[in-house]
């Protein structure tokens, strides 16, 4: 049937992950029992419990998994204290998915790769990660720079710990914002950290955490030698359709929804700063 | 062409109503408002303007999109129930007519609304030439020519009868049910003399030669940028009655709402103007008026110019005649167009 | 008129330029007669000061912003605006000592909207004399009763008098006895059923565009109710048809006490909706029930619904009265 876009189809989540004190990560399979849909690392999908209300997340699965899609959430919201009370066999309301997705295909082939992130802002990133693992003769040297408020906030630190640290050209660095009792690793912002690690400034780099961060990764990248062309990273605005019409989430004349959520940051400094 | 007496015009709106929704213009306690005519409906097609423009008709304030059911941990979700009414919307006025083709563009181009769509299909858009525009207009600054609007019918209301003219298939097959209740006119002079009488009123409206050069995307950081938001934005309470009678503004915002019989999610109008437009759980970019405001004004003149080659105006003046605080899309225009550039 | 405006301007450039004040609020020129706007001005621009028939707008709620910003300002109140700027002040939401107030006189503002009613369409300027207005339009001049075309608040005027000022131009005014309740009687004095299909008729007219509760002097809640998507009456949609009458009567009770009946309301209303009878009728019966008060008069007089008196009416008397 010609469905509206606005209309959703019906998931069942099938796994719940407590990865943090306020992230678990939601594992979702259409009525079926498959993935709902395919999609493009770094696009997001509405999810919603009806008489709670819809928001967008991105997608945290990589589309190499054939399964189903996972969705990494922080407890913020009415929408998503209702995703973190709810038990699994649960089933919920799923659209998408939207928007353009990390140039995976294109731009990042055959590049060194390195990924920064803060916080929650992993999730968008472990999709193209581990894309990049499951494709990894496509791609050059790949690093990670992962910061959190503490250890207990690493978000999928399991599978940071058990798959990323070991795979084949792979370095990760992880750091915390304040010492802990339990963390014998790097402490500090990862804006510094970015600085202190010398990354190779020849390599294409995506951002994702807080503004606050991406800021001051953005200039200290800069200082090393990157250029804004070679950099990503990808906004998160309110959304209500996804699909260019309810009209907040513009950035001047481009739509997170639609002309995002992933913008270089040669195209994005050329834009109203009202992100 | 053909025409009616302006006397007989009830008799044309019930034969229209037999098979069609007809809504209509019609004055309710002073105010004018396009609403379903029913026998015996106060019609008012004198009255320039609407103070709602005609979008309701496609793009109702609040639309239901779907029922949930929800039993457990099971979710239900409802048919989509798309309008059928066979609608006809008579009296449209230039600048109203113009705006559908704006608001198809945002509608209608990838992902297509479906619920905006079927009543854009099911209806027929009967246009009325505007005998006597008024000082707010500005519609000629967009290319409207409001003494012959673009519709599947067009009339003219001139010495008591109205004129008749189809423009298109649709057009036709609505004359084909109703064209008994016509005469044949052979009044093209006196038509075509009226439009040129409306012309030459529009020709001299204070804002009809408004100078839009430098609305591009070229200039929009320019735009952006300009010191003049704060003083053009300083008493914009915040409402949104620009919004809700402009007629292509076409922002909403999706709700739920708990019935009995489950969940209805529907989408309503929303306005750029509000305080909580943006806002959300981690944050909000457009804290202040002044953003909001600017929002308003760089979506209808720059962003939306800069996406699908128009304006996303009419020049229909009712945002000059409605704002409480008598800000305006022409006071923007005017103050930071090329005429009057930052000093 | 012109006298006014060409004083006002005078003096705020005095006060400018002494520095007692360094801003003022006002009313800037607009492109026709009807659309001058509220605004702020510096000794720069202080020539687009403008004092005319159509200043109805209410400057006082705009100091709640801006008389807590730096410097003090000088305010224009017409005699029914000082009601709401001393209602402001006894709820601590502006300023006084940044705020220099010079008490304008008025003799009632015209209604852009009641134009149409007698088919003025394309209006370019207006003049009055006496009583009389003069609209030079598109179409030609015409001539109406300025009474006919004045808005709702202005026919219910409370008086030429000013209740705060630091200065006046013109002469001290005088208090007048208003007929406002006359039309809150007639609605008393309705059915039931014709009340409900009156209130009907004029709230399902409502678009929700919030026009009256942002300009209302006494709706000053920093975030309100409506605008809290958690609270889950949250719409800005009529959704439903009791949605609207839920907005406009939970506001009425909201300012009820506070209400000055500035009947900026009704001003800005789109859709001419008369909500200025729903505040009226709060003040009605809170001057049967409580005694004479009229909000706004002092900074000082507690209110009815803010105080509480031995004397005070149970609601088993006005049961008992059939009120």
């Amino acid at each position: 049937m010609n469905k509206d876009a606005l209309i959703p189809s019906v998931g069942v989540v099938t796994d719940i992950r407590k990865d943090t004190p306020d992230v678990k990560t939601f594992r979702v399979v259409g009525l079926d029992g498959k993935k709902p849909f395919e999609h493009i690392p770094g696009q997001c999908a509405f999810l919603s419990m009806p008489g709670v209300g819809e928001a967008l997340f991105s997608i945290t699965s990589s589309p190499t998994n054939e399964e189903y899609l996972e969705f990494s959430i922080k407890k913020c919201g009415c929408v998503t204290e209702w995703l973190h009370q709810m038990e699994v066999g649960q089933q919920i309301t799923i659209r998408g998915p939207y928007g353009n997705g990390f140039p995976v295909e294109t731009a990042f082939k055959g590049k060194d790769m390195v990924f920064i992130a803060g916080g929650i802002g992993l999730a968008p990133l472990r999709s193209v990660i581990n894309y990049v693992r499951d494709k990894r003769e496509n791609y050059g040297k790949v690093t990670i720079v992962y910061g959190s408020r503490s250890d207990a906030d690493l978000v999928d630190y399991e599978e940071i710990k058990n798959e990323w640290i070991g795979e084949k050209d792979f370095n990760v660095y992880l750091t915390i914002d304040r010492e802990t009792e339990t963390w014998d690793g790097h402490v500090g912002f990862v804006p510094n950290y970015v600085k202190d690690i010398g990354l190779d400034n020849t390599a294409t780099a995506v951002l994702c955490g807080p503004p606050i961060m991406i800021k001051f990764t953005l200039a200290n990248l800069q200082e090393l030698g990157f250029k804004t062309s070679q950099i990503y990273t990808t906004l998160e605005l309110k959304m209500k359709c996804a699909i260019g019409k309810c009209g907040r989430c513009n950035v001047g004349d481009k739509y997170v929804c639609k002309d995002g959520p992933v913008f270089r940051c040669d195209e994005l400094n050329e834009l109203p700063n009202e992100y | 062409m053909m025409k009616i007496s302006v006397k007989n015009l009830p008799e044309l709106y019930a034969k229209i109503a037999e098979e069609n929704s007809l809504y209509i213009p019609i004055n309710n306690k002073g105010n004018v408002n396009f609403k379903k005519w029913e026998q015996g409906a106060l019609v008012d097609l004198d009255r320039l303007k609407t103070v709602k423009s005609a979008k309701d008709v496609f793009f109702p304030q609040s639309q239901d999109l779907v029922n949930f059911e929800v039993n457990g941990k099971e979710i239900k979700v409802g048919e989509q129930v798309l309008p059928t009414d066979k609608q006809v919307i008579f009296g449209v006025r230039g600048c109203d007519a113009k705006s559908f083709e704006i608001l198809d563009m945002a509608f209608l181009e990838d992902f297509g609304d479906k619920f905006y769509e079927a009543r854009r299909e099911n209806t027929t858009i009967i246009t009325l030439a505007c005998g006597r525009p008024d000082e707010a207009c500005f519609c000629k600054v967009y290319g409207i020519d409001a003494a012959d609007p673009k519709g599947d019918i067009t009339t003219w209301i001139v010495d008591g009868y109205l004129y008749w003219m189809p423009n298109n298939d649709k057009g036709y097959d609505l004359t084909a049910k109703v064209k008994d209740l016509f005469a044949l006119g052979n009044d093209d002079d006196k038509v075509e003399a009226y439009k040129t009488e409306i012309r030459s009123i529009i020709d001299k409206l204070p804002y009809s030669h408004l100078n839009l050069k430098g609305f591009d995307a070229e200039h929009l950081m320019e735009k952006f940028d300009s010191k003049k938001w704060n003083e053009l934005s300083e008493a914009c309470l915040g409402c949104g009655t620009c919004t809700f009678v402009c007629p292509t503004c076409q922002c909403y915002d999706i709700k739920d709402f708990k019935t009995n019989k489950g969940v209805e999610r529907f989408r309503c109008w929303d306005s750029c103007m509000f305080s909580d437009f943006t806002k959300c759980a981690h944050g909000n970019p457009r804290t202040t008026q002044l953003q909001r405001f600017r929002q308003r004004f760089m979506h209808k003149l720059v962003y939306f110019h800069s996406n699908h080659g128009v304006y996303s105006c009419v020049g229909c003046g009712r945002c000059v005649q409605k704002c409480p605080s008598m800000l305006n899309i022409v006071k923007v225009i005017k103050a930071l167009g090329e005429d009057n550039k930052d000093e | 008129m012109q006298k006014i405006s060409a004083e006002m301007k005078k003096r705020a450039s005095e006060l400018l330029a002494s520095g007692e004040v360094s801003r003022v609020i006002g009313w800037a020129e607009g492109d026709f007669c009807y659309d001058c706007s509220p605004a702020t001005f510096t000794a720069e621009n202080i020539d687009k000061l403008v004092y005319t028939d159509f200043c109805g707008a209410n400057l006082s709620k705009y100091l709640i912003k801006e008389s807590k910003k730096e410097g003090k300002i000088l305010v224009f109140l017409k005699p029914c605006d000082t009601y709401s700027f001393n209602q402001l002040i006894q709820e601590h939401r502006i300023v006084r000592e940044n705020i220099y107030v010079i008490g304008i006189p008025c003799d009632g503002k015209l209604d852009y909207d009641k134009f149409k009613f007698f088919d003025i369409e394309g209006v370019l300027g207006a003049e009055s004399n006496g009583n009389e207005l003069t609209v030079d339009t598109i179409y030609g001049k015409k001539t109406v009763n300025k009474e006919e075309v004045m808005l709702e608040k202005c026919l219910c005027c409370k008086g030429k008098k000013h209740m705060v000022y630091d200065e006046l131009i013109g002469e001290e005014g005088e208090l007048k006895e208003s007929s406002r309740f006359s039309m809150v009687e007639k609605l008393e004095a309705m059915t039931e059923d014709e009340r409900y299909a009156f209130w009907q008729g004029e709230l399902s007219k409502c678009i929700r565009c919030n026009a009256c509760r942002n300009v209302c002097p006494a709706c000053s809640c920093e975030n309100c109710v409506f605008d809290n998507p958690e609270s889950n009456i949250a719409s800005k949609a009529n959704a439903n048809e009791f949605e609207e009458k839920l907005f406009h009567i939970i506001r009425a009770w909201h300012v009820a006490g506070r209400c000055t009946d500035c009947g900026e309301c009704s001003r800005v209303c789109p859709q001419n909706i008369p909500l200025h009878l729903l505040n009226r009728k709060f003040i009605k019966d809170m001057n049967t029930f409580y005694g004479e008060y009229q909000a706004g008069e002092d900074t000082e007089t507690r209110a009815p619904l803010n105080s509480y008196k031995l004397n005070d009416r149970e609601a088993y008397e006005f049961d008992k009265e059939g009120k």
